[in-house]
């Protein structure tokens, strides 16, 4: 093997055309295409009674307007349920374009074709659509009220009811020495890339074929669903996603409305045309994830040993549910982290609103679970009076008991069992990290008046869920090693990773190394990007592939060396006799002789002609069981997902007067397993512990009781700049996972996940007032000041402040 | 029919012309009109910083600002920031070297800010790094890297030229 490049932190090989204004991002794209705009709803709850788009007509370069009326078959069906789960009893989706009732601000009515976008855009403002307003059902308690109902057949506004439940909790809890009961919340937050959501269609008449770009984290099942509603075979459509300017969660929903309507109208029209999201649809009409109320009631011992814990979660997923109640599942059984709890009971209620869908935003539902466990985690310790950490620290799950086994079913449907990790040494090295045990004397030190609090949180994070991914690796006659993966790249530098993987495993130059992913074209089969998955689905199905490449390459080649293949190996893209560099042949030539020709089309090719090769004539020229060409497809599907893990931990300052909130010092401890790219996962863990940061004291969707979103815009929903966000201070542990030929876990998500429950923990320490809340803005913490100043039960004991 | 207007700037060192409606965003006309599909559109409400371009020197938001404004002004974009040679700038190669990009999304509108904040101040301490990016989001990095890169680019602008990285 060559130069080591698995685990070092090459630079990216992305970066060249990023840098230079050269990347493809969707709305680069089709120059020439017609441009579509959307009418959408501006009522959170309504009844539409008619549509006049005759004010319309007469705008120039218009070229149509769609209604729910106009869309055939199965182009107007509800969109898709995409992942059933017995316990969504009450799921319901929305149609492409609105029929009859409208379920939340900004849901699409009318779709309008004109020349370019400034004209569309002309053309929709003129489309008359009367309502009649129906009562909103807007946050989580009207919706558990139900006093109105989203959807007339979905009673209670309850769409599911999930249990998770090992062992009795409640009998656990009721004979525990020491008890506690309390409420939590957090609020909606989203995903929010800087490039929103596109699609782009071109018909081929002549073919019959449809080429869609789409600005997606799984172009495969775009594909499935655009064929289907469309009703082409798989093989007339191919879907590319293109450079993607961040997805974050959501853009893994499929098929958006977008997404079916712009490649029907392009075959109808036939004419190429593309949607481009602004920023104000995106906040309305993309999606949004996180808000939830939390009711925990927590038994445990004198070392604040968790005895049982019953949680009742309240889960706000707007109006329809497409994604399922993949959100709700993770939540509830993440929620339990790196701790080993007596019995256990989550009870989540998924309600609908007249908002926007709740579905994956990095994290999943992790946040909120990690929240509820750490808060409850402090509570513990200022009830016994105890050290925070060391609380957390009677809890864990120590190295020994791996595989570890919680009892619950994951988000896979498979167990939800641990496969490694080394949570007290994760706990040691952020303590160690951040200076815990030196604070209280830094805190006295401090000049009088401030107020320093430090918090701490830990996570476990099931990664690389199934069912499974592919690889594809062909290396040509130049030399060149051609990688692809159907699964999608939106800046996780997978162009990068997955070449090193490759380069490792074939030996040949990382430079010689090019990959493909997203495009139907090159690769069909693919579930897509999520769930801190790619590296280890595609790293290990294109590591997969590339040992049957190796060792096809080395059956040809030992037949040219008159080698046994087991002597041979392969460095610098040359396969040679171990230790005799002089008995060798380049891959290149490996890759002429894979392939007998009867044309030579230049020099190299000559090699392989029929009056070149010098197999026995008694012999095939493809040998049997051989396939001619030097390539192989790898796939690679888990039993179960690999289990990530994290500690985070930080020291706030908290203005006596006007209650800001500034975090001094963030420190994060992560195992991810083995590195393929040190730098490349350093990365992803500063982005999102800045995602976790916005979470935690800035961002929130400000829904108004009649269902209008206020900060639709980046001047109102306020996401973290480069002075918002501290210096992220990072310390690693690398325990392999013995699931997967590379031993790696997935580190995509890693940094959001215990950021609110870090800083909620630092802001109580620090004011000595209860955190329920999150986020928490210096105009929530001045009110909570005000609260506890008239009722002590808000007040941290002030004895164990420190601890 | 939309009354159309003759806009001559340069881009990029080349004199450029386009005919198109008042209301014909700077961006847009960047982007679409004349193929320059490197500035990138994050907000169209002069938060984001995407689309920053730099007319006469100076960072400007081109969401903000009509083509038709811009007429017989120097624009230069993320496109123009190379050597004409094509050797990266060192803001360019700062950012590589740092991993100061991930989507690439924001990274145009970063490049021209910093170029811009370079050239004014070649020698920024921490916060004046901090505040003179603090006009531009990125949603991938958590600015970590491209802090980094900042400081980077103000080291390799005051070494003597090299060629090539």
């Amino acid at each position: 093997m060559g130069t080591r490049v698995f685990g070092e932190p090459v630079r990216r090989r992305e970066d060249g055309r990023f840098l230079t204004g050269r990347g493809r991002f969707l709305d680069d794209l089709g120059r020439g295409a017609l441009a579509a705009a959307f009418v959408r709803s501006p009522h959170a709850h309504a009844r539409i009674t008619d549509i006049d788009v005759s004010g319309a007509l007469d705008v120039e370069g218009l070229v149509a307007i769609y209604t729910w009326e106009d869309l055939p078959g199965r182009v107007g069906d509800p969109l898709p349920l995409l992942i059933p789960h017995p316990a969504l009893t009450h799921g319901r989706t929305g149609y492409p374009l609105a029929r009859d009732v409208v379920r939340h601000v900004g849901e699409p009515v009318a779709m309008v074709v004109a020349h370019d976008r400034y004209l569309a855009e002309d053309a929709a403002e003129r489309v008359h659509v009367e309502y009649e307003p129906l009562p909103p059902v807007v946050g989580i308690e009207a919706a558990a009220r139900a006093e109105h109902l989203v959807h007339d057949d979905v009673p209670g506004n309850v769409g599911a009811v999930l249990v998770q439940e090992t062992g009795d909790a409640a009998a656990a809890i009721d004979a525990a020495p020491h008890a506690l009961e309390f409420r939590l919340s957090i609020e909606r937050s989203a995903s929010t890339p800087l490039e929103g959501r596109g699609v782009y269609a071109r018909w081929d008449a002549d073919d019959g074929s449809l080429r869609v770009y789409s600005s997606t984290q799984t172009s495969t099942s775009v594909r499935a669903a655009i064929a289907a509603r469309l009703g082409l075979p798989n093989g007339k459509v191919e879907v590319v996603a293109p450079d993607v300017g961040g997805g974050f969660g959501v853009k893994i929903v499929h098929p958006w409305p977008e997404e079916v309507l712009v490649p029907w109208a392009a075959r109808l029209l036939d004419r190429e045309l593309k949607w481009t999201e602004d920023r104000r649809e995106h906040f309305v009409s993309a999606a949004h994830e996180r808000g939830q109320v939390q009711d925990v009631r927590v038994g445990f011992d004198d070392a604040g040993r968790v005895l049982g814990l019953d949680v009742r979660i309240r889960h706000d997923h707007g109006a329809y549910t497409p994604y399922g109640i993949i959100i709700p599942i993770v939540t509830s059984t993440q929620l339990l982290g790196p701790y080993k709890i007596g019995a256990y009971r989550a009870e989540v209620t998924s309600l609908y609103t007249n908002t926007l869908i709740v579905t994956p935003y990095r994290g999943a539902g992790r946040p909120q679970g990690v929240y509820c466990m750490e808060r409850t985690m402090d509570r513990i310790a200022r009830h016994l009076g105890r050290d925070r950490a060391d609380v957390r620290a009677a809890n864990l799950i120590q190295p020994d008991e791996f595989p570890y086994d919680q009892g619950l079913l994951f988000q896979d449907g498979r167990p939800l069992i641990y496969d490694s990790g080394d949570y007290p040494e994760l706990l040691r090295k952020a303590r160690e990290l951040i200076g815990w045990d030196g604070f209280a004397a830094e805190r006295a030190a401090a000049s009088r008046g401030r107020r320093l609090g430090i918090g701490l949180g830990l996570y476990v994070e099931g990664t690389g869920v199934g069912p499974y991914e592919g690889g594809h690796v062909e290396i040509d006659t130049a030399g060149r090693v051609h990688v692809s993966t159907g699964l999608t790249s939106q800046g996780q530098g997978h162009e990068t990773a997955f070449a090193q993987i490759a380069a490792a495993e074939l030996g040949v130059p990382l430079e010689d190394v090019h990959v493909t992913t997203g495009d139907t074209r090159r690769f069909g089969y693919a579930v897509g990007t999520f769930a801190s998955r790619a590296a280890v689905m595609s790293g290990n199905a294109i590591a997969l592939a590339c040992r049957k490449v190796r060792e096809k390459a080395l059956r040809i080649a030992a037949d040219a060396l008159e080698a046994d293949p087991r002597d041979l190996d392969v460095t610098d893209g040359v396969v040679h006799v171990r230790g005799d560099m002089s008995a060798s042949v380049p891959l290149r030539t490996v890759a002429v002789l894979s392939n007998p020709l009867r044309y030579a089309f230049d020099e190299e090719a000559a090699a392989a002609t029929q009056f070149a090769v010098g197999r026995p004539a008694t012999e095939p020229p493809v040998a049997s069981g051989e396939e001619p060409g030097l390539e192989g497809r790898g796939y690679y599907s888990p039993v179960r997902s690999t289990f990530a893990s994290g500690a985070h931990a930080a020291i706030v300052e908290v203005d006596p007067d006007t209650a800001e909130i500034a975090i001094l010092r963030y420190a994060v401890v992560h195992d991810c397993g083995r590195l393929i790219n040190p730098m490349v996962v350093e990365g992803q863990i500063h982005g999102g512990v800045a995602q976790g940061v916005g979470g935690a004291l800035y961002e929130r969707m400000a829904y108004d009781e009649s269902g209008q979103l206020l900060n639709a815009s980046f001047m109102d929903f306020l996401m973290p700049y480069a002075t918002e966000v501290p210096r992220i201070e990072t310390g690693h542990l690398e325990t392999p996972s013995p699931l997967n030929p590379l031993g790696i876990k997935g580190a995509g998500e890693a940094g959001v996940i215990p950021v609110s429950a870090v800083i909620a923990s630092a802001v109580e320490d620090a004011e000595g007032v209860r955190v329920d809340a999150m986020p928490i803005s210096p105009d929530d913490l001045h009110t909570l000041r005000l609260r506890a100043a008239d009722d002590p039960s808000l007040r941290v004991r002030e004895g164990a402040r420190t601890g | 029919m939309e009354e159309r207007f003759e806009v001559e700037l340069t881009v990029n060192g080349t004199p450029r012309t386009a005919s198109v409606p008042a209301r014909r965003l700077l961006s847009d006309f960047l982007r679409h009109d004349l193929g320059l599909t490197g500035t990138h559109v994050g907000c169209e409400h002069g938060v984001c910083g995407c689309c920053t371009v730099l007319l006469d020197g100076d960072p400007v938001r081109s969401c903000l600002m009509f083509a038709v404004t811009a007429a017989g002004h120097e624009v230069t974009t993320v496109e123009g920031l190379a050597a004409p040679d094509g050797t990266p700038s060192p803001v360019q190669r700062a950012f590589r070297e740092c991993h100061g990009l991930q989507c690439g999304f924001c990274t145009p509108g970063f490049l021209c800010t910093v170029t811009a904040l370079l050239r004014e101040n070649p020698r920024p301490s921490r916060d004046q790094v901090l505040e003179g990016i603090s006009g531009n989001l990125c949603r991938c990095t958590g600015y970590q890297n491209i802090v980094k890169s900042v400081h980077r680019a103000a080291d390799l602008l005051s070494e003597p030229a090299e060629p090539g990285e």
